[in-house]
């Protein structure tokens, strides 16, 4: 890292031991701002959450406010509809990285050619990360998956009218299949997050060195395989990465289509219930403990990509 | 594809076959063409029947098969914008505009010198500070939702959307100090070291020579700063209620009315996503920079 710096902005000659903590300051100084605001507003937070999670803290029993030691995270990890949110987080999540990171390849591999109106798929593309997400699940739940009118069964009607057949499928998609159809509008918001990040990674592809490929005769496929796979390894984590970030964190989507019910309350839902229904501060906090633990792990791994990418940008 | 037949030698040694093959993939790079074409319009699609059905009557939105030609009017969004129905979205919207301008304010203000800290002049341990930065960003908001309450409950600024701007700063700085250090990285060397040569201030220096190099990059990290400040719904769902309710959590509240809403609800939800889709087309060109906090370009 030091390295790095010193390549970025060589420094004049070794001042005098006050002198250089002085200059240490004054470079020190415009970052203080920000990194002040930063520790009280995001530490002190999590270290309150940490402490009421040993509480016994009910808003509706302010009377039996006390220590309850493990207490809450033995409930956390015992009570059914947490180990439920657990597993949903972790099926919705992965699932809609996993559709929405395959598509997002699919699509920036069509992209990244020359094509008649490649400007206009392109922004195309980009318009469902663009919709408010709660606006998008609103559209979804009402305008494209009501059983009556919704424009799913709108299209079922039109085809089946186009085969003469008067009774056409219309199944109730939100009951019937509720994760899916929650884990849908997500892909259809973050399939375009993916694309973009995989195409800048397409698009930063040593040229050359597949057009010396070409003229050896690689076939497309090969090209595809020993070339663009590998090179787009990183840039696939990141995506993944960064998608499951935000994702796992959605709140919205589940709030909208389904308010939690029928099995797809995942963790924020459940927490966001525990603490502003149940008004259980302790568990809430036990809850949300776990879920920073459960973070973490996924972050290590987010932080490790991102700073592979970064010193090999900065040694550059 | 086409760089194929770039590299091929000359046309007059070309064999059969190789025109054969040339033909085909052409034919082929129609299809994926098309392909392309039509994966776009499906992803446009539930935004354009969004857009349609706002403009239609309540009678004709609901429909099955749905009327593709029912006739247009903008009653949807007179219903929406409060003609008739109870309460007006107005004061949710200044109030998601009020929260979203302040933390990106706030957030420049902060970020700014923060990203300059961090490559023009960089502290040390420098990369350590910014993945500190980013880690914050990594932890899950729910998990800090109660302790904010708490703490806001006992300032008494439950309700207060200035709190909640502040609230979007700490969401957004992260992002932003990683995204402008991107930008200010990108200043070459040399000009900087050129313009304290000829004697120009540190301050003239950022006026004159920064500024305009990286003013693209501010404003689409402005940009992106209000997009995710202007949808946020958890905490402004949790933390406000009747003053400063925002724009998501009206939406969220106003589907309760009984009979056909179908038309009101896709007119609300585009009027609300128009300053984001705004918003987005205009970052295009930096928001793959920004969305991965610089890491790609």
């Amino acid at each position: 890292m030091t390295v790095a710096v010193e390549t970025r902005r060589p420094q004049a000659a070794q001042p005098n031991g006050t002198r250089r903590r002085t200059s240490d300051w004054v470079r020190r100084a415009p970052l203080l701002p920000a990194l002040v605001f930063m520790i009280i507003v995001t530490q002190l937070p999590f270290v309150i959450t940490l402490i009421i999670s040993l509480m016994n803290w009910n808003a509706y029993y302010p009377d039996e406010r006390g220590f309850a030691g493990l207490a809450n995270y033995s409930r956390v990890f015992t009570d059914v509809n947490m180990r439920q949110a657990v597993f949903t987080t972790i099926l919705l999540t992965a699932s809609v990285v996993l559709v929405s990171l395959a598509l997002g390849l699919c699509i920036a591999l069509l992209l990244d050619r020359t094509f008649r109106g490649r400007g206009i798929v392109r922004t195309m593309m980009i318009a469902p990360f663009l919709v408010v997400p709660v606006a998008a699940a609103l559209v979804w739940k009402h305008a494209l998956y009501n059983p009556e009118y919704g424009l799913l069964n709108g299209m079922l009607t039109w085809i089946w009218q186009l085969f003469g057949s008067a009774n056409p499928p219309q199944p109730d998609w939100i009951t019937n299949t509720p994760l899916t159809a929650v884990a849908a509008s997500i892909i259809w918001q973050w399939t375009p997050f993916m694309m973009l990040i995989l195409l800048a990674g397409l698009q930063s592809r040593p040229l050359d060195v597949i057009e010396a490929a070409q003229i050896d005769g690689a076939s497309t496929w090969q090209i595809f395989r020993f070339m663009t796979l590998p090179h787009m390894r990183q840039y696939l984590e990141l995506a993944a990465l960064l998608g499951a970030i935000y994702i796992v964190q959605d709140f919205d989507h589940v709030f909208t289509i389904t308010s939690g019910g029928l099995g797809t309350a995942n963790l924020p839902y459940a927490i966001y219930q525990t603490f502003y229904t149940a008004h259980d501060y302790g568990r809430a906090s036990a809850a949300g403990v776990v879920v920073v633990i459960g973070t973490i792990i996924i972050a290590t791994f987010a932080l490790r990509t991102v700073s592979s990418l970064f010193r090999r940008e900065i040694s550059q | 594809m086409s760089t194929i037949t770039d590299t091929q030698p000359d046309p007059a040694t070309r064999t059969e076959t190789g025109r054969a093959r040339q033909r085909r993939r052409l034919g082929g790079g129609a299809a994926l063409s098309l392909l392309a074409w039509v994966i776009g319009i499906i992803f446009v699609m539930p935004i354009l029947w969004m857009v349609l059905t706002s403009l239609h009557s309540e009678s004709d939105a609901a429909t099955n098969p749905p009327s593709l030609l029912a006739p247009l009017t903008l009653s949807g969004y007179r219903e929406f914008f409060g003609a008739s129905s109870g309460a007006s979205p107005w004061p949710t919207i200044a109030n998601s505009l009020s929260a979203a301008v302040l933390s990106t304010v706030v957030v420049l203000l902060l970020a700014l010198p923060a990203a300059y800290a961090l490559s023009i002049r960089p502290v040390r341990k420098w990369t350590d500070v910014l993945f500190f930065f980013l880690s914050t960003k990594m932890l899950p908001v729910v998990a800090a939702l109660l302790p904010i309450y708490l703490i806001l409950q006992n300032l008494k600024l439950l309700d207060n959307i200035w709190a909640l701007g502040l609230l979007y700063t700490s969401m957004n700085l992260a992002i932003a100090v990683w995204m402008l250090r991107s930008f200010l990285a990108e200043v070459p060397v040399a000009i900087l070291e050129a313009a304290s040569m000829d004697g120009a201030s540190l301050l003239r220096t950022l006026r004159s020579v920064v500024a305009p190099i990286i003013m693209p990059g501010i404003a689409a990290t402005a940009l992106i700063c209000f997009i995710f400040s202007w949808n946020e719904l958890l905490f402004a769902r949790v933390l406000t209620s009747t003053v400063a309710q925002t724009a998501p959590v009206f939406l969220t509240g106003f589907v309760t009315s009984q009979g056909l809403f179908l038309a009101k609800v896709c007119a609300a939800s585009f009027a609300v996503s128009l300053p984001v889709l705004i918003a987005g087309f205009a970052a295009q060109d930096k928001l793959v920079q920004g969305l991965s906090l610089g890491a790609v370009k």
